[in-house]
């Protein structure tokens, strides 16, 4: 049986778990774009805008910052649709206990899993990057679908290792130490809101590490309509997350399953 | 159905099943009947395909687990210990979603459904969320959706622990059915009635090892006398007592609360007590079961 084939077996299975919850993440993912578009992109804007910094190829604060939070909003739906639901599915309601006494295997759990939470990371980046279209941040339809593909794969990719996580721990307490220590750093130090040119030489390389500066930098070529070579080394260090990601999921949710 | 030779599973440095054959055959009701810890859901989950054995043989539907679990699982309806429906789903939803991860269409499983609500009784309960069913229907439901994809072969572990009375009899009756309609059945239990009410044949496990094996009444014949007469005195009298009424039965039993005298007439022992002066605060004759099977064997009582 391919893993394709046992994923689609789950499809009713998510269809109605995005039935039951989709009313209260559609209107999030439409108002949040707005909250940001005014508090930092042009309320805050307004000054940086008045200081003259270089903003690496950015008209406005706000044409800089849009990227950087349209990734950043994709990573924190994809990070949380696998940490508390997966943890429940094993350890409180125990769905992948009902799911694996099934002809499913643990590869095709991770699978419908994963493939549910990159359903909601497409739906909120698209709602996000069309409200971006519609402030005309991006300089063309290819720029625009650039950017959302980029915040696509940065929330998916971080979703896998996140998700290998989740199913070998035993409490929840790791999962408030990933949003302090992992996904708010991130959000705040990875080039979103200010070059990490600014750093000194060893924090700029530390922030150059994260999956999240990664995911910035391509969205905002694309959005910015300015490529280089460097697109590659950001898909390429993506795709291998989410691939590692992936399979150290499959393996920790073996360990944790099949006992 | 189901062959195991020499079945072993290990946890870290604890062995829960410690190699045991077993032989299950179509058709049949086969029980493993022993107290908590002994070795039987450690066995069930082996059976079930999601567990891999530590050692030892075993073939499930005459497949390898080990390496065709997919394939064995989805011949076989499995009714696990603690119930693992979705609760925020609706009872006939479990149905419909469970019967998906079978590869079964939708309009298949639709009907599919409709019919195990009716035959379990859940008819009513169709659109309630899980969370407002009865300890007794949950399990009722679970096993409902064990059975959505006709399996060959069901398994139950300890179906109906924590049920009340009534909600006990109302599964017996179920499950009996499905036992005459030619389903092949494998649980466990805890409980003698229960064994004795459902299983062909059953083997008892103590201990991670099997310690008997043979029908209900084979078992009974083999290792207990045809009645059993309990004598009841007063609070830390019985083991001294026991003495003076040996001779009166094939074998006596002490417990904390009781003596147990073994013996083909129970009312004859009866009188015979009475006759040498002693009153029982309480006396009750009754027909030996696997409780005093398991007793004789292990010494000690299924349920603490």
């Amino acid at each position: 049986m391919s893993v394709l084939e046992m994923t689609g077996r789950q499809l009713d299975y998510w269809a109605t778990v995005y039935r039951r919850t989709w009313k209260g993440s559609a209107v999030l993912s439409f108002v949040q774009p707005w909250l940001y578009i005014g508090a930092m992109g042009v309320l805050l804007g307004g000054y940086v805008d008045d200081s003259g910094f270089e903003l690496r190829g950015a008209s406005s604060y706000l044409e800089f910052i849009a990227p950087g939070l349209l990734v950043a909003t994709a990573m924190q739906v994809g990070v949380g649709e696998v940490m508390w639901p997966v943890m429940g599915a094993i350890k409180w309601d125990k769905t992948y206990y009902a799911m694996i006494a099934s002809p499913l295997r643990v590869v095709d759990i991770v699978a419908g899993h994963l493939a549910y939470a990159t359903f909601r990371v497409v739906l909120t980046s698209a709602v996000f990057a069309a409200v971006l279209a519609a402030v005309g941040i991006f300089t063309s339809v290819a720029g625009a679908l650039g950017a959302f593909g980029a915040a696509v794969l940065v929330g998916v990719a971080l979703a896998a290792p996140v998700y290998a996580f989740s199913a070998g721990a035993q409490t929840e307490q790791g999962f408030s130490l990933i949003y302090r220590l992992g996904m708010i750093p991130m959000f705040l130090f990875s080039g979103a809101f200010f070059p990490i040119s600014h750093f000194a030489a060893p924090l700029e390389w530390l922030a150059r590490l994260t999956p999240l500066w990664h995911g910035v930098e391509l969205a905002r070529m694309s959005a910015l309509g300015l490529w280089n070579a460097m697109a590659i080394v950001h898909v390429v260090y993506l795709g291998l997350l989410l691939g590692v990601g992936a399979w150290w999921a499959v393996r920790r949710l073996e360990r944790r399953l099949v006992v | 159905m189901v062959t195991a030779r020499g079945l072993r599973k290990s946890f870290g440095g604890f062995e829960a099943v410690k190699g045991i054959d077993v032989q299950v055959r179509r058709g049949e009701s086969f029980g493993f009947l022993g107290p908590n810890g002994a070795g039987k859901s450690s066995t069930m989950r082996m059976i079930s395909a999601v567990s891999p054995p530590s050692g030892g043989q075993l073939r499930v539907l005459g497949l390898d687990p080990s390496e065709h679990g997919s394939r064995i699982r989805a011949r076989l309806g499995v009714c696990p210990q603690e119930d693992t429906l979705d609760t925020e789903l609706t009872v006939r939803e479990n149905l419909l979603i469970y019967g998906r991860y079978f590869g079964i269409g939708r309009r298949e499983v639709a009907g599919r459904a409709d019919e195990l609500l009716g035959f379990f009784q859940l008819g009513e309960k169709r659109n309630e969320k899980v969370d407002n069913l009865s300890g007794g229907m949950k399990r009722r439901l679970t096993i409902a959706r064990s059975l959505i994809n006709d399996p060959d072969l069901l398994l139950l572990d300890e179906p109906t622990t924590g049920l009340d009375p009534q909600a006990r009899h109302t599964l017996w009756d179920k499950l009996f059915r499905l036992k005459q309609q030619g389903v092949t059945l494998v649980l466990t239990t805890h409980y003698m009635d229960e064994a004795e009410q459902l299983c062909d044949r059953l083997v008892v496990m103590d201990g991670g090892l099997i310690v008997a094996e043979g029908s209900p009444l084979e078992l009974i014949q083999r290792h207990s006398t045809r009645e059993v007469a309990e004598l009841r005195f007063g609070v830390g009298e019985h083991a001294e007592l026991a003495a003076s009424v040996e001779d009166l039965a094939d074998r006596v039993e002490v417990l904390p609360d009781r003596l147990l005298l073994y013996t083909h007439d129970g009312e004859e022992a009866l009188a015979r007590v009475n006759e040498r002066g002693l009153s029982p605060v309480a006396v009750l004759v009754r027909r030996a079961t696997l409780e005093d099977v398991f007793l004789r064997l292990t010494g000690r009582t299924l349920v603490d």
